[in-house]
């Protein structure tokens, strides 16, 4: 990295032996590697480092932001979730039919759409047009609130505090839509694949000879396997929810882990940056950890 | 060259009929789609080949010579002198003389979409150049060596894989931003690491899978160093799948690189880049200006579909494992265990590896 915290917080004000001095003392000038190690073993123990341009340590705005990515971002996979497996479920059943057909373009075309132009048009329609919704920030700021949680859905429940899940539930609706929209592209793909492949077994073919009802056959017998890898693809989707969100967050001024990577670059300020990466990066691999054992307690075949 | 002869023409025409083959047995709306999404695509690219045929003014202009849409920088002599210049009008609506309409900054904004599609192209190619030119030779000596080296190759770009690509290229664009000026090819190393992985990952399965053809073995027994087996024999088979991963990426790369843009570490203003201007747009939207937003990302839209359609549309025909032909619902027991023609695409998969031309 070029120059160093101490050199550019303090260059011009200590003489070149003093730097030194402190270079020393904060171990700036021991190898590389001798400083990755000792960046792992803090980031083993939890000190995600310290930012240079404000206050709190990485592990404190990790903990003050994180509650809004994970609202925004859970928000976004039950939309993309919910759009996915109707759409994708019902193509499957009426393959190459007009619905099939609409569906599959919608994926593809959604999908490549990008979320920030997505947000912007649906700020411009919804927030400046119609006055529907509100387009930035969590919450206004009128509403006098307390947040044990710091996810504002739940924190309005917890504390029966009505304003709060209301105001909390407008201002998610419009970047949680944009974000959901993007991504459901994927899931109406998967979804669709994975039930035309199930709608192909055995067991279905046994349920249709005992005389069961299509209907039945498709959305009771057929449709709860088809949703098993739907279970995987949620796990992979999730890094790209990550990326999506940081320019979700950025549109929207939601003030989230995203936002806060995008000005601690701006601010060029390294150790805030490395924190913040590290912790998306522990939080992917926790998530797929968390779909492999999920995997293996829904489908008996899964062994490891 | 010696004319054709008519036993000539028949194997050239088996040949053709072999290659169209795949194309011919494909489903009809797999074919249109592909068709669909060539079209777009051809069409941006002819707009990045030739922005100046079909945009009226210059990338960065924002006046004109009264009376013809010359830049007036571009022109022999000086305003006022020899012509008359004009600027051009801020935040226009789009109307006859500008149909797209103009930004806050005298911009024409339909100019700003034909000129950023040649910063998307140019990206795309470079970012590819560079991804290939790391992942296919670090994956071809991993697949063939094996060993440590591999091991310990799988895993960094695995590490590598799982950040998120946007993620990844930020980070790269920051650190790149220290040393280098900003520009189209600072943008594209941040966008062309992000698959890396990709290649290698392909190019080393498929590696893996030619090394042990008795061709190799052959070589191998015949004394031929490894650099030449990997060079001359092992090469030629698995390069066939490039093209596929290629066609996969560059609409991925095309979101990348306007995302990039949009969070401001792409290409630096006033370079037309479609995320780029997107994000200039962000004020013009508060006050109800819709066109300066629009445009651009709509443009990011079609292109990315139309080289996702090409993409995941040739994978699907091309790939033999893949491909039933127009079934509706079910399809009889025989066929199985082959999936419908779409299937999730699998970048990994390619035809057999095929011996050297007898």
């Amino acid at each position: 990295m070029p120059g160093d915290p101490i050199s550019a917080a303090l260059g011009d004000r200590l003489s070149a032996e003093q730097i030194e001095v402190r270079r020393q003392a904060a171990g700036l000038n021991d190898p590389i590697l001798v400083q990755y190690g000792r960046y792992l073993g803090g980031v083993v123990q939890g000190d995600l480092g310290t930012p240079a341009t404000d206050p709190r340590n990485v592990r404190q705005i990790v903990f003050d932001l994180v509650p809004a990515t994970f609202e925004l971002t859970m928000f976004a996979m039950v939309v993309a979730v919910v759009i996915g497996i109707l759409v994708g479920a019902i193509g499957a059943r009426y393959r190459d039919g007009p619905f099939d057909v609409g569906g599959r373009i919608f994926g593809i075309v959604i999908y490549a759409a990008p979320v920030f132009w997505l947000g912007i048009l649906a700020q411009l329609l919804f927030a400046n047009r119609w006055g529907l919704l509100p387009s930035g920030n969590r919450i206004s700021a009128r509403i006098v609130f307390e947040d044990p949680t710091g996810f504002y859905l739940l924190d309005g429940i917890i504390t029966g505090n009505w304003a709060l899940w209301s105001g909390a539930l407008k201002h998610l609706l419009l970047p949680g839509m944009t974000l959901g929209l993007v991504i459901s592209g994927v899931f109406i793909r998967m979804v669709r694949v994975n039930m035309l492949q199930t709608l192909r077994a055995d067991y279905v073919e046994a349920a249709q000879a005992r005389g069961v009802a299509n209907r039945r056959v498709v959305f009771a017998h057929a449709f709860k396997n088809a949703l098993v890898p739907v279970v995987t693809i949620m796990g992979l989707q999730f890094a790209l929810l990550l990326g999506g969100a940081i320019l979700t967050e950025t549109t929207f001024s939601w003030p989230g882990l995203g936002q806060a990577l995008v000005e601690f670059i701006n601010r060029r300020d390294y150790a805030a940056v490395q924190g913040i990466v590290t912790f998306f990066a522990i939080m992917i691999v926790i998530v797929s950890l968390l779909i492999d054992i999920i995997n293996g307690l829904l489908d008996p075949r899964v062994r490891y | 060259m010696p004319p054709l002869s008519g036993r000539r023409v028949t194997a050239l025409r088996i040949r053709v009929e072999h290659a169209l083959r795949p194309w011919r047995r494909a489903n009809p709306m797999a074919r249109r789609l592909v068709l669909l999404g060539s079209v777009i695509t051809l069409g941006f690219a002819f707009l990045a080949a030739f922005p100046s045929l079909v945009a009226p003014y210059g990338e960065a202009q924002y006046r004109h010579v009264v009376g013809t849409n010359e830049d007036p920088a571009a022109a022999e002599g000086r305003c006022g002198d020899e012509f008359e210049c004009e600027d051009i009008p801020r935040r226009l609506s789009p109307d006859t003389g500008f149909p797209f309409g103009t930004t806050s900054g005298r911009l024409d904004v339909l100019s700003r979409v034909v000129w950023g599609s040649r910063v998307a192209f140019s990206i795309v190619v470079l970012s590819t150049v560079l991804a290939m030119g790391i992942g296919v030779p670090l994956g071809l000596i991993s697949g063939y060596r094996g060993g440590k080296l591999d091991r310990v190759l799988v895993t960094l770009m695995d590490a590598i894989y799982v950040i998120p690509g946007l993620l990844l290229a930020i980070i790269i664009a920051f650190v790149l931003k220290a040393y280098f000026a900003p520009g189209l090819l600072s943008a594209a190393a941040a966008v062309g690491v992000v698959y890396i992985p990709q290649y290698y990952r392909v190019i080393r399965n498929h590696t893996l899978s030619v090394k042990q053809e008795p061709f190799v073995e052959a070589a191998r027994s015949l004394g031929a160093k490894p650099n030449t087996i990997i060079g001359r024999y092992v090469l030629f088979n698995v390069v066939q799948s490039v093209p596929v991963i290629f066609t996969l990426n560059a609409a991925d790369a095309v979101l990348t690189l306007a995302g990039l843009g949009f969070l401001g570490y792409g290409v630096p203003y006033p370079q037309a880049e479609w995320g780029l201007d997107v994000s200039r747009a962000i004020s013009d939207v508060v006050s109800g200006f819709w066109w300066t937003a629009f445009w651009p990302g709509l443009a990011i839209m079609l292109l990315v579909t139309g080289l996702t359609l090409v993409g995941e549309g040739l994978n699907d025909i091309i790939n033999p494992l893949l491909r039933v032909r127009g079934f509706r619902g079910r399809v009889p027991r025989r066929l199985e265990p082959a999936p419908a023609a779409d299937t999730p695409v699998e970048v990994n998969l390619s035809p057999a590896p095929t011996q050297e031309n007898p």
